[in-house]
């Protein structure tokens, strides 16, 4: 997974609530056994309306979306979060996640920040006026900042997921580090416990 | 370090911190605890990149023999003894069927007589247990939590990481108890009640918390309907839902395929008695809600916490206090096509669906098939019946229910998630209404423009007979 520390794009006002994860891609763009080309299903059912925020120009090349509370609710898929990355998210900001959809953003690198629903209203205000603006995302310091300074506050996400965003770490790798308590836990196991298939 | 410990007294803990302590691997602080899976369950849609990830690192599964894959999400219910039409999920299936074979895990395909939606195979296989973990790469795995499990919904670099380690890493989560007292009035189900509590709590009252259910209410619940519960319990954000184990959950599991058996059972009965919360422990939050004034409840939104009495009306943007409600509410009747003051009663649908992990098991279909004997259904509405295994689907023979399905003129379907999703070529058309007895009524989710309505099974075969949304207590009776 690529480090991240701090990250300047355009920022892209989502002005809804309860963003589910059938809206950021629907099921039938789900089929592909690849981690990639999942843009083409972001926010599918929105595209086809010309007043959609993606459809402005000005916000087509966006990489911050600023989203209204309870982003990514619903359904597990990470598709999710591998469409708004192949489209080139690199942040979204919100008041409200859902668990599973903040889970698979630090998982796939995708920076999940939480932010006060005030921040979100001042982003989109300062975004209605100053559309195409950019917006600074500092992970070290957990900042969010507008270049001009109209907007300066901080952001929150789990330290653990801030540590290895920062470093670019794989879980797995980390996690094979620690083997042996994996292995001592099994031997410990009831033998009544379920198995799929004997040996 | 510390070894797998059953719980064996001590501090006074909730349900869900005795299950997840007996499952802590390595605990450290300032890091989440790394947790042990029980049971890995695998589909079709989230693993073919996980098991891609295993190929490029050189990595095996760890444990395949707590590893079970089934295909699920995008199968045909129709014609399902031949290839499938549609390539691409044709693709994702055979891939599956692939890693299961490269890797060594146990997988039920199509044409399988235990092949059906992962959330019913595990309980009807006897796999789910009380005090497990289980994990899968979809969201309704809170469904296991009906036996006092701890059971999730993961992403696919979650899927992975329980392949290459049958752990997690996982941050320990806020309890709260859910405590519904009283009885349910005849002919309200656990879908009622769920659905009450999720428009009580709105989508994001659970999150961050794993949630116990209790009460007289969910006592009295058969584990069919306490899996209706729970199924649900991500609906409203929690990261798991579950109900202490008793002798309705025992009752259920002695005697499946994979159950413990003769000292083996002795044994496990004897742990899954303590799996209860102490007297004296405390939860982070606590939500009461009564029973007996709970009545049938459908969604008139495109989110599951948007629902109301089916006796009430199509709410009033206005009436919410909260911005963001009103806002919403603004959108999901422009989107519904719906008109705010309109009796829920009123509303015609064109489409029922009878299935999902929600509402496929066989109790769910013998409460339909009891509904709809004598009927018929409405000529301008459809009715899919789809069995959420192959095994409901052979028990739903055996005792003739098709027959009253088919006598109604509905379709009776092959195994799968079908219309809850659809992935698969069950789908609305874009304007065509559905009344729903899956979990989720997102814009858009049951095909593109379709517009779907929640309801209990009741409701949902009164609502094939009428054409409008209905309980049983709107039907003529008939002579059988």
């Amino acid at each position: 997974m690529e480090k991240f520390t701090t990250h300047t794009g355009v920022g892209v006002p989502l002005k809804r609530s309860n963003v589910d994860t059938d809206q950021i891609i629907p099921a039938v763009y789900l089929k592909r056994v690849t981690r990639t080309g999942f843009e083409d299903g972001l926010f599918a059912a929105w595209r086809n309306d010309p007043d959609f925020v993606l459809n402005n120009e000005v916000y087509a090349a966006g990489s911050v979306l600023v989203a209204g509370p309870d982003f990514g609710t619903g359904s597990s898929r990470e598709h999710a979060v591998w469409a708004l990355q192949n489209y080139g998210f690199k942040v979204v900001l919100s008041a409200r996640f859902a668990d599973i959809f903040r889970g698979n953003s630090g998982k796939a690198g995708l920076v999940a920040a939480q932010v006060d629903e005030k921040v979100i209203q001042r982003l989109w205000d300062h975004l209605d006026d100053n559309p195409g603006a950019e917006i600074t995302v500092d992970l070290e310091n957990k900042t969010v900042t507008t270049p001009g300074g109209e907007v300066e506050d901080s952001f929150d996400i789990d330290d653990y997921t801030r540590w290895r965003l920062l470093n670019g770490l794989d879980d797995i790798g980390i996690t094979l580090g620690n083997k042996d308590d994996i292995a001592a836990y099994e031997a410990g196991r009831p033998a009544w416990k379920p198995v799929t298939q004997r040996a | 370090m510390m070894g797998c410990k059953l719980y064996s007294g001590g501090m006074a803990k909730t349900l869900s911190e005795k299950v997840w302590d007996e499952h802590v691997v390595r605990s450290t602080a300032g890091e989440p605890d790394l947790l042990y899976i029980d049971l890995h369950l695998i589909h079709e849609v989230t693993s073919p990149q996980a098991f891609d990830g295993l190929r490029l690192a050189g990595r095996p599964v760890r444990r395949p023999d707590l590893t079970l894959a089934t295909e699920d999400h995008n199968v045909p219910t129709l014609d399902w003894d031949k290839p499938i039409a549609d390539p691409v999920s044709k693709t994702q299936v055979d891939t599956l069927r692939k890693n299961a074979a490269e890797f060594g895990v146990r997988l039920h395909p199509l044409g399988d007589i235990e092949q059906g939606i992962v959330h019913v195979v595990g309980p009807q296989l006897g796999l789910t247990q009380p005090g497990m973990t289980i994990v899968c790469g979809d969201s309704h795995t809170s469904t296991h939590g009906a036996f006092g499990a701890i059971a999730f919904g993961i992403g696919t670099s979650e899927v992975e990481h329980v392949l290459a380690t049958q752990t997690l890493m996982q941050a320990k989560p806020k309890t709260m108890a859910v405590t519904i007292n009283g009885s349910l009035p005849a002919g309200v189900t656990a879908k009622d009640m769920v659905l009450t509590l999720i428009t009580h709590t709105g989508t994001g009252g659970g999150q961050g918390y794993i949630v116990e259910y209790r009460g007289q209410a969910i006592e009295e619940l058969s584990m069919e309907g306490r899996m209706t519960v729970c199924n649900m319990s991500i609906e409203w954000g929690a990261k798991a839902g579950l109900i202490a184990p008793d002798q309705t959950t025992f009752d259920y599991i002695e005697g499946k395929p994979e159950a413990p058996k003769g000292a083996d059972w002795d044994a496990a009965v004897a742990h899954w008695k303590t799996l209860v919360t102490d007297e004296d422990a405390v939860f982070d939050k606590e939500i009461v809600l009564d029973a007996s004034t709970m009545t049938p409840f459908v969604t008139w939104g495109t989110n599951p916490g948007q629902g109301v009495a089916l006796g009430g009306v199509v709410p009033t943007p206005s009436d919410f206090d909260d911005e963001q409600d009103r806002i919403a509410a603004e959108n999901a009747l422009t989107y519904m096509g719906l008109t705010a003051g309109t009796p829920m009663r009123d509303v015609k649908v064109d489409t029922v669906f009878v299935g999902s992990c929600t509402n496929g098991r066989i109790e769910d279909l013998r409460l339909a098939a009891d509904i709809l004997k004598g009927h018929k259904v409405d000529p301008n509405t459809r009715l899919l019946v789809v069995p959420g295994s192959v095994r409901v689907r052979m028990q739903a023979e055996a005792e003739g229910l098709h027959e009253i399905f088919l006598a109604a003129g509905a379709e009776w379907r092959g195994a799968g998630c079908s219309m809850c999703l659809g992935m698969n070529p069950d789908q609305l058309t874009p304007g065509e209404r559905s009344a729903s007895t899956s979990n989720r009524n997102f814009e858009g989710r049951q095909g593109k423009g379709g517009r779907t309505h929640l309801v209990s099974i009741p409701v949902a075969a009164a609502t094939a007979v009428r054409g409008t949304l209905s309980s049983p207590a709107d039907l003529v009776s008939v002579e059988v």
